[in-house]
């Protein structure tokens, strides 16, 4: 057999070229600072101030560390040998371990924080909460949540591995400022800035503050509470009232009218930039089957149509001052389940618990109703393609296998089509890996975008009809 | 209703028979394959090997594809054909009668009759096959040892994918070459150079002008070291023939068909026998075109002459008619394309201008006419160029003035790269004694707007 039987289950590289050592380094330092939080978890006491930033500088620079020495050693190229054949990588022990905890570990966030040391009723922090409780009172002056907890170690996981994706793709500009761009975003607009305003507005009830996790991504915005408080906290909260309108209604559109819906979801969403940093070492695991892609058009848009109904419900009742529609309780019909069934499990347990499994992209693909919105745009009223060059395609299949949208990329390629679909994030891996040259991201005029009579260059005598 | 039976699923065979189906909704098409069932994309063997892709990732379509089209896949190996008779003779005692035939058998790599090519752990590239031969000759104590050193035979493309496939699982290779340049044929000496530098950033032990003379066993006819015709000793463990393919007829041999080298073909890819064609890296025409080879062994070739000889299938004869030639490939991390002619030397008539990166791994040749400036062809290394661009510009014979002046439409790296069209036209005013004014980037001639 050519690709390793024992690959799926073996728990190493079954050809090991052996890590050097800033690797070793750098994966010991990412064990020592996960494991801290996994003994704080356990409860053991631990000295939280001294631990915690142990935990964070180790996990920080472990990814660098590991990074910089995976990728410098060899020349600026494309580093994906090894990747069908490693136990992370390929669904094997380790990709299915980090799958089964990352999965509980946003069962125990969304449903059970208590396990996680959320102090309840007024009692303090204990376990991992307690951990992080020195870090909240510098930055915004209370103790922590397990929200606090997930966005500081989304956010170091998206610097860390984000170094690590710059090492590996540093022949390649267009990824190192997409790149650059995810993670200042995510640090500031996600993280650093919405906590040191809450801190500042103490006083104020809150609401979101992160200007980019825009409505229907975040569905909670329309919600009574949000919008009261956000009404009831003056100039302040009305700013970013009319900010998120202004965002998704006008902002977004014409952005997407240019560049396609890339500027978003790979350039600034949260949780795109997980999936680009942490979870690039899962992109090939997306189905590019054409059932996989019924499925996602089904999917992503049945989220679209309930998310616009569970919003509609929630303005009605905030508008008529009521808390039932039809006699149904706006709650429990509309907005429990939207939150439970979409907003929990698919874009967080599965999202991200299932990276290993699944891919990195499943809810982006699969699920959000922003991207969806997005994608619209992009497929029917947009300057963004993917040049197909003329007849330069050789069929290899690295361009789909690395799509992390599961988008059949060598479809349109081999054919000579541009590629106009309403889910490329425009990543621009495909155009990374094409050892051909075949593939360009670009932006240009409307006419010619959609190329329905694909010519592909070089073949004089014969002008090729679409069919099959 | 005509039965079209197709030897050979490669890009050439399975590209006749999907365009046929296009043409022709009721023709009974069936294809036959001795190396795999379902067509897979020959140029990405090295990924699965090198673990970027599993097999399956090389196939363009899925399974139901061929189902919905009503294209017949059938396993098996033709021994023998009987043209008059219009049947097919299988390995197995089947057998198979045909209203039209198409070859398109592909090719085998060469053995020039060394000493010991046949022995075990010796091995060439090119088939499904040859790649589970070489994932056994990778270990062949046993999955914990891999061998210690592999020797490449032949500088050609086939000859450094080798290198890259065999060094991606950590072992050490040396690549003997018998001229004095790596892929001198086709490569001019700066663009050669080049790769031959990054090879060596790659720790591949290049040997120039080496001959293998003799390929030495070890007691269980396994190879153990090779000698040079320098007699140079170098112990290995696993030998890659890589000194080119050729057409992979042996067994048509002593039958009726015409053949040469490969099988002898008119401008529609008709052979001597009726009703009988050929294509791809198998076929060879009888008068060539242009500059190109009669023989042409192309991924891109394959394709055309499929998309070409379909439509004679399906009753509009159509004459094979490539447009300006153009390949591309790929070096470990340097991407190779090339567009019209550039050949090795220069040729009467024509002169080159080179221009080369400071850091040495991007280059750029221009081939145009030394009376008229105009453009014959262009090999670029590490920069993308865009096709259509090219295309054009050869079809309206524009001068390398032109060219040079409008390089930044052609350009097709992606997004932020950093360009250097500046430096290219400043080396063609000191090469040409010209002051060339470079054309800022525009959409409208580059979409032809």
């Amino acid at each position: 057999m050519i690709t390793d039987k024992d690959a799926s289950l073996s728990i190493a590289n079954p050809h090991p070229e052996g890590l050097n050592g800033g690797q070793k380094l750098g994966l010991t330092l990412g064990i020592v600072g996960v494991g801290i939080l996994f003994l704080a978890f356990f409860g053991v006491n631990l000295n939280a101030l001294l631990f915690l930033w142990i935990s964070l500088i180790s996990m920080l620079s472990g990814g660098i560390i590991y990074g910089v020495a995976a990728y410098s050693s060899t020349p600026e190229g494309i580093k994906n040998t090894g990747i069908w054949f490693d136990g992370l990588s390929a669904r094997g022990v380790i990709g299915w371990s980090i799958g089964i905890i990352l999965t509980g570990f946003y069962v125990l966030l969304y449903w059970f924080p208590g396990m996680l040391g959320l102090g309840v009723e007024g009692a303090a922090n204990t376990g991992l909460v307690a951990l992080f409780d020195p870090l909240s009172k510098m930055i915004k002056g209370s103790v922590a949540s397990q929200w606090f907890v997930y966005g500081t170690l989304y956010t170091v996981a998206i610097l860390s591995l984000g170094v690590k994706f710059l090492w590996k793709y540093r022949h390649n500009r267009y990824q190192m400022i997409r790149t650059v761009v995810v993670m200042i975003s995510q640090f500031f607009l996600a993280y650093f800035i919405p906590e040191i305003l809450e801190g500042m507005n103490s006083s104020v009830a809150y609401f979101d503050k992160d200007i980019k996790n825009m409505w229907p991504l975040n569905y909670d915005f329309f919600d009574s509470w949000h919008l009261d408080n956000m009404t009831s906290s003056g100039n302040y909260g009305m700013f970013f009232l009319v900010l998120g309108i202004f965002m998704f209604l006008v902002f977004t559109p014409i952005i997407t009218y240019f560049v396609g819906k890339r500027w978003y979801c790979s350039w600034i969403c949260g949780c795109g930039g997980l999936a680009e940093t942490a979870g690039d070492n899962f992109r090939h695991l997306s189905s590019k089957k054409l059932s996989a892609w019924k499925l996602e058009r089904w999917l992503i848009h049945s989220v679209m149509i309930l998310v616009f109904v569970m919003t509609a419900a929630t303005l009605y009742g905030y508008f008529a001052g009521t808390d039932s529609i039809f006699g149904l309780s706006i709650y429990e019909y509309f907005k429990k389940p939207y939150g439970f069934l979409i907003g929990a499990m698919f874009s967080g347990v599965i999202g991200v618990g299932f990276y290993p499994l699944l891919g990195n992209r499943v809810w982006c693909r699969f699920g959000c109703p922003l991207a969806g919105y997005m994608g619209i745009i992009q497929r029917f009223k947009s300057r963004f393609r993917i040049t197909t060059n003329g007849g330069q395609c050789i069929s290899c299949g690295n361009c789909s296998t690395y799509c992390e949208q599961g988008i059949d990329v060598r479809a349109y390629a081999q054919k000579g089509q541009n590629i106009v679909r309403a889910s490329c994030v425009g990543c621009g891996i495909c155009s990374a890996v094409c050892p051909r040259g075949v593939l360009k991201l670009e932006n240009g005029p409307e006419k010619g975008r959609i190329s329905d009579d694909p010519i592909l260059i070089g073949n004089d005598g014969v002008r090729l009809r679409e069919g099959i | 209703m005509s039965h079209f039976v197709i030897i050979g699923n490669g890009i050439s065979g399975i590209t006749t028979a999907r365009h046929l189906r296009k043409l022709d909704s009721e023709a009974k098409i069936t294809v036959i394959s001795a190396e795999t069932d379902y067509f897979f994309s020959r140029t990405a063997l090295m990924y699965i090997y090198m673990g970027h892709m599993r097999f399956e990732d090389t196939q363009p379509y899925e399974s139901w594809f061929w189902k919905k089209n009503r294209i017949g896949l059938q396993r098996g190996y033709v021994e023998h054909v009987d043209f008059d008779s219009k049947s097919l003779k299988f390995s197995d005692g089947r057998s198979l009668l045909y209203d039209n035939l198409v070859l398109a058998t592909g090719s085998k790599s060469n053995k020039f009759g060394w000493k010991g090519q046949d022995l075990d752990g010796v091995q060439g590239l090119y088939s499904y096959q040859d790649l589970e031969l070489l994932e056994k000759n990778t270990n062949p104590y046993g999955q914990e040892q891999k061998v210690r050193r592999a020797v490449i035979v032949g500088g050609g493309l086939i000859g450094i994918e080798l290198a890259e496939m065999l060094m991606s699982r950590g072992i050490p290779v040396t690549f003997l070459v018998r001229e004095s340049l790596f892929w001198g044929n086709v490569l001019p000496e700066g663009e050669s150079k080049l790769i031959m530098r990054h090879m060596a950033e790659h720790h591949v032990d290049l040997r120039l002008e080496s001959e293998l003379d003799e390929i030495i066993s070890d007691a269980h006819g396994r190879v153990k070291e090779v000698r040079t015709k320098s007699g140079e000793i170098i112990p290995c463990e696993l030998v890659g023939l890589t000194a080119g393919v050729s057409p992979n007829i042996d067994f048509l041999k002593g039958s009726a068909l015409g053949l040469d080298r490969g099988i002898l073909v008119d401008a529609y890819m008709k052979t001597d026998q009726e009703d009988v064609y050929a294509l791809g890296d198998c076929a060879q025409f009888k008068e060539s075109i242009g500059d190109r080879r009669p023989i042409e062994q192309i991924w891109y070739t394959g394709r055309m002459m499929g998309e070409t000889l379909a439509m004679t299938l399906a009753g509009k004869p159509t004459k094979y008619q490539p447009g300006h030639w153009f390949n591309s490939a790929k070096f470990f991390d340097i991407e190779y394309q090339t567009y019209g002619w550039v050949f090795p030397e220069v040729r009467e008539g024509e002169k080159h201008f080179y221009w080369e990166h400071t850091k040495g791994k991007m280059c750029m040749r221009f081939n145009y006419l030394k009376e008229s400036g105009k453009l014959i062809g262009i090999n670029s290394f590490g920069i993308r160029l865009r096709h259509e661009v090219i295309d054009k510009w050869l079809s309206a014979e524009r001068d390398l003035d032109y060219v040079i002046a409008h390089l930044r439409d052609v350009n097709f790296d992606p997004e932020f790269y950093k360009t250097y069209e500046t430096d290219i036209c400043q080396g063609y005013e000191a090469h040409s004694g010209k002051k060339i004014s470079l054309q800022k980037r525009s959409l409208q001639r580059i979409f032809g707007l």
